[in-house]
């Protein structure tokens, strides 16, 4: 069988239920998600990790939302709401919420106490301290969150076909249902690209925002430990 | 309640074929990933390839990599073995990382003494160095199992069996009991099975009760 055939068939890259169409559903979603959850997460982190209040409550959500199986948590909120884009959408905003709260949380509470002491040492108060020196100071352990985050959401996303959402899903759950094995195949392909050109494009913004100071480039002789990255703790579906 | 009483049966046999499909994954990943990680923690450039490619396939959503497996490997594109093959993915990228890093965390006054004792590179590492990561070891092994448990569901939106079942058949038929019962079985799993390799880890290091004891070696 020719499995690439339907990928590279210029009749599926064009009109409705296209490729462009079903990717830019896809991005559209995605990008929904991810600004209601950051809106949610990081002003909640940040507060979280600045006064320490909680924290043990955000790292037990996080590692608990590993094991909620999403499949599940869609087809439950569908039912619930119904079919459109508000079930699958607070699906996605729930899951995608944990990561980013964790590491902003982690972000903030691991900035070196001398550090904010200094800051204090200095005059600043709470409000500059948080936005001058504790959030920049977190923003590796941040922007790590939110590449986790957005991994989890774009393969969501991909599940979501099966509850009649659109996005590049559909061409997996469309393609099974008339047994169309290089449509499934070239959806699949798709998802993948998308997914690595997404974590691709936040770790160059993670190089552009990150504070030079806190990149740890490699020297010789000694190795230097970089920050802890929480990507792999949490699995995108 | 009623509902998940009257289905005993079928629930029971989901649940035994969604341990089978989340826990071989696993224990073929851990097999893998042990050479693989130690290769990783002995030359800079083999840690940098290993890593980036283990990040990569990380990135994978899983439904696509159910998919795009059978081309590869020259399976049925329903065939189990797909699911098999696509989680211990997974656990091999995520595990290679957790033993390379467990490894180079042994430290070097310990390796130095083993190898003055005469032990030799295989056997050091066997006898010395992978006990002693262990501990870091079973956390990321933690992980792994309890993202395999819930990603297996994942596969029965291509038709594949196991827990999942009960989200696809539930929400078909529009039983929400089905779909809660499901769900709860899937974290009561991922909870029992967590549980018992905390267990494991610790009847595999004896000597970390005694060390705690005394006071941590730094």
């Amino acid at each position: 069988m020719n499995y690439l055939g339907w990928l590279f068939d210029p009749a599926n890259w064009s009109g409705q239920g296209g490729v462009p169409e079903r990717l830019l559903q896809h991005v559209g979603y995605t990008a929904l998600t991810m600004i209601i959850a950051l809106v949610l997460a990081v002003p909640l982190g940040a507060w979280i990790g600045h006064t320490g209040r909680g924290g043990f409550l955000v790292v037990g959500l996080a590692n608990g939302l590993r094991a909620l199986p999403t499949l599940g948590l869609l087809v439950l909120l569908v039912g619930a709401l119904g079919i459109g884009l508000i079930g699958p959408l607070v699906a996605l905003v729930i899951l995608a919420v944990p990561p980013i709260l964790a590491g902003t949380y982690a972000g903030v509470r691991n900035v070196d106490n001398a550090v904010v002491d200094a800051a204090r040492g200095m005059g600043m108060r709470g409000r500059d301290v948080l936005f001058r020196v504790e959030l920049p100071n977190a923003l590796p352990l941040v922007v790590g969150g939110i590449r986790s985050s957005l991994l989890q959401v774009i393969s969501t996303a991909t599940i979501a076909a099966y509850v009649a959402l659109g996005g590049l899903g559909r061409f997996i759950v469309d393609g099974l249902a008339v047994r169309d094995f290089p449509q499934m195949i070239g959806g699949s392909i798709l998802v993948a690209a998308l997914a690595i050109a997404s974590d691709l494009l936040l770790a160059a913004l993670q190089k552009v925002l990150v504070s030079p100071g806190l990149q740890v480039a490699p020297t010789r002789g000694r190795r230097l430990r970089a920050v802890p990255d929480p990507r792999p703790a949490a699995q995108a579906a | 309640m009623t509902w998940v009483l009257g289905n005993l049966e079928m629930i029971w046999g989901l649940t035994l074929e969604h341990l089978v499909f989340a826990l071989v994954p696993v224990v073929l990943g851990i097999v893998l990933a042990l050479p693989l990680g130690w290769l990783a923690n002995r030359t800079g450039v083999g840690r940098s390839i290993t890593i980036n490619v283990a990040g990569l396939l990380y990135t994978v959503p899983s439904l696509a990599l159910f998919v795009i497996l059978p081309p590869l490997l020259g399976t049925q594109i329903l065939d189990p073995v797909n699911v098999i093959v696509a989680l211990t993915v997974y656990t091999v990228a995520l595990l290679v990382r957790t033993v390379a890093d467990a490894l180079s965390a042994v430290p070097s006054m310990v390796v130095n003494a083993a190898t003055a004792m005469g032990y030799r590179p295989l056997r050091r590492f066997v006898a010395v160095e992978l006990p002693l990561s262990v501990p870091v070891v079973v956390a990321g092994v933690r992980v792994a199992a309890v993202s395999s448990i819930s990603l297996v569901t994942v596969g029965s939106v291509i038709g594949f069996g196991g827990l999942g079942k009960m989200f696809t058949d539930g929400f078909q038929r529009d039983i929400p009991q089905e779909i809660v019962a499901g769900i709860v079985l899937v974290l009561l799993m991922a909870l029992v099975v967590d549980g018992a390799l905390v267990i494991i880890g610790r009847l595999l290091t004896p000597w970390s009760r005694v060390m705690t004891t005394v006071g941590r070696a730094a």
